[in-house]
């Protein structure tokens, strides 16, 4: 496969021979940001466009049509709209925690972004412990949510606030458990060594039994832990009015609309990551000329096709079936997910241990 | 110390990731700000519940169930912390770092078992 680190080493190498090592790092830094910064939001963007049109069609309908061919453009006139809408000055909120909460929330998602591998080489953060950073970054979130709910000053943003904190924190759980199954099988945290790992075979085939289990439960909880339909209490528009975000309006919205979406992604990112072989390409064992065939596809497009294939079936859920009320979102976490998960990992654990796996 | 794209510490790509965060949001801000219209009226300021006027306080002490659940999820995000270097390194533990893990599930499970035994699993 070809690797994006040649590029980016040649790059190095040939600022540093026109400017001292310094400059070369600061000006790689800026380049880093602009690029993050490009990516994020292009994604966001591509995602509403992708989730309208999917939607649509689940419903027998043609979805955005008008703006440019097929209506691609359309979200770029939606942000643009977003960008020139007033920014509405509220009496009675807490304009510190208000105007912060956005922050926390954007902070969040952009950091548990920046881990992701989108190919061959081209990770940005790349620590050691990079899973637990990435489930330590995304967590932030909520922190943000709660606290928009809360400055707000209104009982609907107040109860979306609050049912999305308790669901968040209970499906991060088995998020982290069915993310803890699989480095049992990896024997590491890094994501560059959790990609290496499945090299000879993605780990939902190496992996077997309990990998398909963590995945299905993998599925299930991010759905709830991005606050996505059917589990989508927080902002169950017709009791909640829109949830946490009410009082927003403008780009301050905007801001919020944007990290939902991009969650949605980087939860499709790590279950790829994790369970369909990041990066790697589809190989079969003994097939050569088919092998050989998949390794000309190149990595940031067998990363991309796997996330929105992931994101595709999240969509499906939502569009397919009713909200469920908040007794049954706990029980569901608490009293199903959280015990399977437990015994999952104590199989994975056995199979790994007396080596069971492929 | 690990090194990342360009040869760069992740450490700093971290900060510069976070940079990036606060200046998208920063950025968007006084881009609308500049270019958004203004205007102010009292009805406009006050909190939207749907055209009814707000009574009472908004800020206020709140349903005891969402708290509970905080105190559970406490207990096994602690749990996980403990777990993930276990988790790394299981391989070559071999079958003593899985009994002796399999006690410390048990005990959490236990705890889990008393939980939903006493009903704080239980919405009401």
């Amino acid at each position: 496969m070809f690797n994006f680190g040649v590029f980016t080493e040649w790059f190095d190498q040939l600022l540093e021979s026109v400017m001292p090592g310094w400059a070369a790092t600061v000006i790689e830094c800026v380049i880093i940001g602009v690029l993050l910064l490009a990516v994020y939001s292009v994604l966001a963007l591509f995602y509403i466009f992708y989730e309208r049109k999917l939607c649509a069609w689940f419903q027998c309908r043609l979805g955005p049509m008008r703006v440019g061919p097929w209506g691609v453009l359309q979200s770029f006139a939606d942000m643009f709209k977003i960008l020139i809408k007033e920014l509405i000055r509220l009496e009675n909120i807490d304009r510190f925690l208000f105007a912060l909460a956005p922050y926390l929330v954007i902070v969040a998602s952009m950091l548990s972004f920046a881990v992701l591998p989108w190919g061959n080489g081209l990770q940005i953060i790349d620590f050691n412990i990079g899973v637990f950073f990435m489930i330590a970054a995304s967590s932030i979130g909520v922190l943000g949510i709660l606290l928009a709910g809360w400055s707000s000053n209104n009982k609907y943003t107040l109860i979306g606030a609050m049912r999305s904190g308790a669901q968040m924190i209970s499906y991060e759980l088995s998020v982290g458990l069915s993310i803890m199954t699989m480095v049992v099988l990896a024997g590491t945290m890094s994501i560059t060594g959790l990609v290496e790992a499945q090299q000879d075979g993605w780990f939902i085939f190496k992996g077997h039994i309990p990998a398909i289990i963590a995945f299905i439960i993998y599925l299930i909880a991010a759905t709830g832990e991005t606050n996505r339909g059917p589990f989508d209490l927080p902002e169950a528009e017709h009791e909640l009015t829109a949830g946490y975000h009410t009082e927003y309006s403008g780009i301050h919205f905007g801001f919020f609309y944007l990290a939902e979406y991009l969650n949605l992604f980087i939860v499709s990112g790590i279950a790829s990551l994790m369970f369909l072989g990041g990066w790697m390409p589809f190989h079969v064992p003994g097939w050569e000329g088919f092998n050989a065939v998949m390794d000309y596809i190149p990595s940031v497009v067998w990363f991309l096709g796997k996330a929105f294939f992931v994101s595709f079936i999240i969509i499906w859920f939502k569009w397919s079936f009713p909200r469920v009320r908040i007794d049954q979102l706990l029980a569901l976490e608490w009293k199903y997910l959280m015990p399977i998960g437990l015994f999952n990992l104590v199989l994975m654990t056995l199979v790994v241990v007396y080596g069971l796996h492929f | 110390m690990e090194l990342s794209v360009f040869g760069i510490q992740s450490t700093t790509l971290m900060v510069v990731a976070v940079i990036t965060g606060l200046g998208l949001v920063a950025a968007a801000l006084v881009i609308a700000g500049l270019i958004s219209p203004r205007s102010f009226s009292p009805q406009k300021g006050v909190a939207y519940e749907c055209g009814v006027e707000t009574r009472g306080e908004s800020m206020m002490q709140f349903k005891v169930g969402y708290y509970l659940f905080a105190i559970l999820f406490l207990m096994f995000d602690v749990e996980t912390v403990f777990l993930f270097p276990w988790a790394a390194i299981c391989r070559s533990l071999g079958p003593n770092g899985l009994i002796s893990v399999g006690v410390f599930l048990c005990v959490l499970i236990l705890g889990l078992a008393y939980a939903w035994r006493k009903g704080a699993l239980q919405w009401k």
